[in-house]
């Protein structure tokens, strides 16, 4: 157990690690590092290598968002297997569903009640 | 003389040098941050597994209370100092992602509930979702095609 916890500090800090280098070396927008790791655990996803990653790190690999590009082409695929080529449009949101509704629904009730203090 | 030269090549020197020492600071600071948010993922995805859910479930569980809290964070102004901190180790786990929603979505409120909150909650988890959710389309087709 507390080896799953420190191969999860490890396996995040280093995804996030990379990408601060990257930020720094190459002036890109946190928001393009972000679309470049969702597309890259996509693409790493399908390839069936970040399995390997996830098995070693747990939520460490899974919690940054190339984890979420993991979860997109992991439900893909399970529902190509499923339903055939329909799959490929649905089997990605499906599989994240959970946390998109989440990030939408409480973002938006935050909105409600919070005042932005500091941002005027 | 020997003044003038040493000032100028001091900051040659300063120039040099900043960026790499504070690259090296912040990918520790990045990789603290985010070690430590996907450390508390683990907790809780532990947590999930000892109640005995399937793999996905779990998941999604430990995603959905990471972005609570990041949300509550966000809205208590308080992820934006973890992000100071952070950097990417504060916007790379999926608790940067729902900072990136919350954080426009309370900034634009000025601007109305549908064209300000409504529109400007997908500034950056838009562009994360046009990429991701197409580039796992295309993964489909192909995998469709080859399997």
């Amino acid at each position: 157990m507390g080896d799953k916890l420190l191969n999860a500090f490890l396996v995040g800090g280093a995804l996030c690690a990379i990408g601060q280098l990257l930020i720094d070396k190459t002036k890109l927008t946190s928001a393009r590092i972000m679309v470049m790791y969702v597309t890259l655990g996509v693409f790493l996803g399908g390839l069936g290598i970040y399995q390997k990653l996830v098995d070693i790190g747990g939520a460490g690999a899974t919690v940054p968002l190339m984890g979420f590009g993991y979860s997109l082409a992991k439900g893909v695929m399970k529902e190509v297997d499923q339903n055939g080529l329909l799959g490929a449009f649905t089997g990605g949101i499906k599989a994240t569903a959970g946390g998109i509704t989440a990030a939408i629904i409480f973002g938006y009730i935050a909105s409600l009640i919070a005042k932005p203090q500091g941002r005027r | 003389m020997q003044k003038l030269y040493s000032a100028k090549d001091y900051q040659k020197y300063v120039d040099k040098k900043s960026p790499n020492s504070k690259l090296g600071l912040n990918m520790l600071k990045a990789f603290l941050t985010g070690g430590l948010i996907c450390m508390l993922g683990q907790l809780l995805m532990n947590y999930f597994q000892s109640r005995n859910l399937d793999q996905m479930d779990y998941a999604t569980l430990t995603a959905m209370c990471l972005i609570l809290l990041s949300v509550i964070l966000t809205a208590l102004d308080i992820y934006i100092y973890i992000g100071k901190f952070g950097g990417a180790g504060a916007s790379i786990p999926i608790t940067g992602f729902a900072n990136a929603i919350v954080s426009p979505a309370m900034e634009f409120k000025t601007e109305g509930y549908v064209l300000g909150v409504g529109a400007k909650m997908f500034l950056i988890a838009g562009p994360v979702l046009v990429y991701g959710i197409s580039s796992s389309v295309i993964l489909g087709i192909l995998y469709y095609i080859l399997k």
